[in-house]
């Protein structure tokens, strides 16, 4: 499969944009360089701000421009923009205002950076914001696609999470994104894997080996994680009865907690959630590290095979 | 608007007081010291000095107002009352169920730009709405209240070198320096002993007044119109809780209103003097 940066798509994406969108102007913490604002900063210069090593500044100015009119993308790395929280909280989602946080390497596929730089809590956190949208893009045309229904017809406040590691593509061209709707790339009656970012790639390959073993996958990118595909869950669980999530995040708060809430209320089935297992991450290289949480292709494969046999919802129970 | 001298802003500035004290008292609640300091400066921003029209809240060109200490609502939504932003019958829903006014400052009172509360945000906001007119090329300048236990939240510092590095001199900070904060004394709780020099060596122009002498205040904010490239920051001397003698000076009332029927009518008493 070939893969491409999903920042650098963000980058090149909003430097076009800016041609046309004279109202948009992007901000950045000291990491144009990685988060790849630097495309659209070398271009329209006078509508990008570097406010340095200052994430609180960052999110608090980027309110006020927003109150001023203004379409905004603020960029950081995920886990920097955690430690503004509040300022997102009260100056961004109480005011209901137009900021888009686009943030890069998010998750595990940090690799080397290790533990300190890979924030697994983010989309729990963020969703938990009133009137913040959480999107985790699984590919760079999906990338793409998000960035443009952000500056031509979305409003924010929006979370965005993208990663450092170039993904596998999925998509081409024609893909378009819509806030609440997921995409099924594979249709299956068995049993569905769920997924977000770079582990839609991964079941994917995880079907291909379970539907040599006679297991029949359906696989959903839930990309829109907030707000959720309630509908496409759903009917998930009513036609195939089992679902697992995986997610290069914590098993908490993240996309497989959002999964169960809506089956518990609508339709109970088998669900298994695979993910980071609460906790911290590690220095290594992103593609072993997968194998190392037990999150890699083997592992959905194994945990699919164990949640289709299942015999009742009620067996863990004793 | 009618021009006002120094006579009426004082009486103006009382009348704001009252409204103060009659809001905590009502609603049993609510920060009556930090807006009793801030009167005065609120007076000759919206009586005097800022480019507002209460019938054009959201005239581009219009001069912003942030009340960063959000806590400080009372004296804002008074003075927004007393302008005419909206009817004073709002004032005695504050921080009551179903009513206009929020306990602290919402975005969705007429004449409020920004929700506040959570302290260090304000400032920073001014930078973003300061940074937006410099790209549109209006005059409109940002004004910034922030609260001298405010300074102690780093977003304020951080804010402090946006506003230089951006060179914003349409923005002008004022601290209501009252030198108590929640727990106590600012500087028991944390000193910082010569704020104007600090403020200064980030690059800002800073002017030092009393900021209970609208003379002082007006002055300030006329020398701050003629910074060519620095933002300002006015430091003005404050006394928490000003106007109401068993309130000056006192931590307690912070945070709190009257106690009793008597104090209540004591304060009101206080700041009727003279009318």
């Amino acid at each position: 499969m070939i893969s491409e940066s999903l920042r650098e798509t963000y980058g090149e994406e909003l430097a076009i944009l800016g041609e046309g969108h004279k109202n948009l102007v992007v901000l950045d913490a000291d990491l144009s360089s990685s988060t790849k604002t630097s495309i659209f900063g070398k271009k329209f210069p006078d509508r990008f701000f570097n406010m340095g090593i200052s994430e609180q500044s960052m999110v608090t100015a980027a309110a006020g421009l927003a109150l001023s009119g203004k379409k905004v993308f603020a960029s950081t790395f995920a886990v920097f923009l955690m430690r503004t929280y509040e300022q997102m909280r009260q100056s961004v989602c109480y005011n209901n205002l137009d900021v888009n946080f686009v943030v890069t390497h998010a998750g595990i596929t940090v690799g080397e950076d290790g533990a300190t730089h890979q924030i697994v809590e983010d989309v729990g956190i963020m969703s938990g914001l009133p009137n913040m949208k959480v999107i985790v893009p699984a590919d760079s045309y999906e990338a793409r696609s998000v960035i443009d229904y952000l500056v031509e017809s979305g409003t924010g406040p929006n979370y965005v999470r993208l990663s450092r590691e170039k993904f596998p593509l999925l998509y081409d061209d024609n893909y378009s994104f819509h806030p609440g709707v997921s995409s099924t790339l594979r249709d299956g009656s068995d049993i569905t894997i769920i997924g977000m970012g770079v582990m839609v790639s991964f079941a994917l390959k995880a079907a291909e080996i379970l539907k040599q073993k006679g297991i029949g996958v359906r696989v959903i990118n839930m990309s829109s994680i907030k707000p959720i595909d309630k509908k496409a869950i759903i009917k998930a669980a009513n036609e195939t009865g089992r679902i697992v999530t995986v997610e290069e995040h914590s098993i908490y708060n993240g996309l497989g907690s959002r999964v169960a809430e809506v089956i518990s209320e609508n339709h109970p089935v088998h669900l298994k959630r695979l993910g980071m297992m609460d906790t911290f991450g590690k220095s290594g290289k992103s593609w072993e590290l997968f194998d190392y949480f037990h999150m890699g292709v083997d592992d959905i494969v194994k945990v699919s095979e164990e949640c289709f046999r299942k015999e009742t919802y009620y067996e863990n129970i004793s | 608007m009618e021009a006002y001298d120094v006579v009426d802003l004082k009486r103006i500035s009382n009348v704001i007081r009252r409204k103060v004290i009659e809001m905590v008292y009502s609603a049993k609640s609510g920060h009556p010291g930090g807006s009793l300091s801030a009167a005065d400066i609120l007076t000759v921003l919206y009586f005097k000095e800022m480019n507002i029209d209460p019938l054009h809240p959201d005239d581009p060109d219009r001069d912003r107002f942030i009340m960063s200490k959000g806590h400080a609502s009372p004296g804002l939504y008074a003075t927004l009352s007393v302008r005419g932003f909206f009817p004073e019958s709002f004032l005695s829903g504050f921080r009551k169920l179903n009513s206009k006014l929020e306990g602290h400052v919402h975005r969705g009172v007429p004449g409020v730009e920004v929700s506040t509360g959570s302290l260090g945000q304000g400032l920073g906001v001014g930078v973003g709405m300061a940074l937006a007119g410099k790209l549109d090329q209006r005059s409109y300048r940002v004004f910034v209240l922030v609260g001298d236990g405010e300074i102690e939240e780093g977003n304020i510092w951080e804010s402090i070198m946006a506003a230089n590095k951006y060179h914003l001199n349409n923005l002008i900070a004022i601290l209501d320096r009252n030198r108590i904060q929640l727990d106590g004394f600012t500087r028991d709780i944390m000193p910082l002993n010569n704020i104007p020099d600090m403020i200064a060596s980030f690059g800002w122009n800073v002017i030092e007044i009393d900021g209970h002498d609208h003379n002082q205040i007006i002055s300030a904010i006329e020398e701050a119109k003629e910074s060519l490239e620095k933002p300002t920051f006015v430091v003005a001397n404050t006394v928490k809780g000003k106007g109401v003698s068993y309130m000056e000076n006192n931590p307690k009332y912070h945070g709190s209103p009257p106690a009793s029927e008597e104090e209540y009518r004591l304060a009101i008493s206080e700041l009727s003097g003279g009318e």
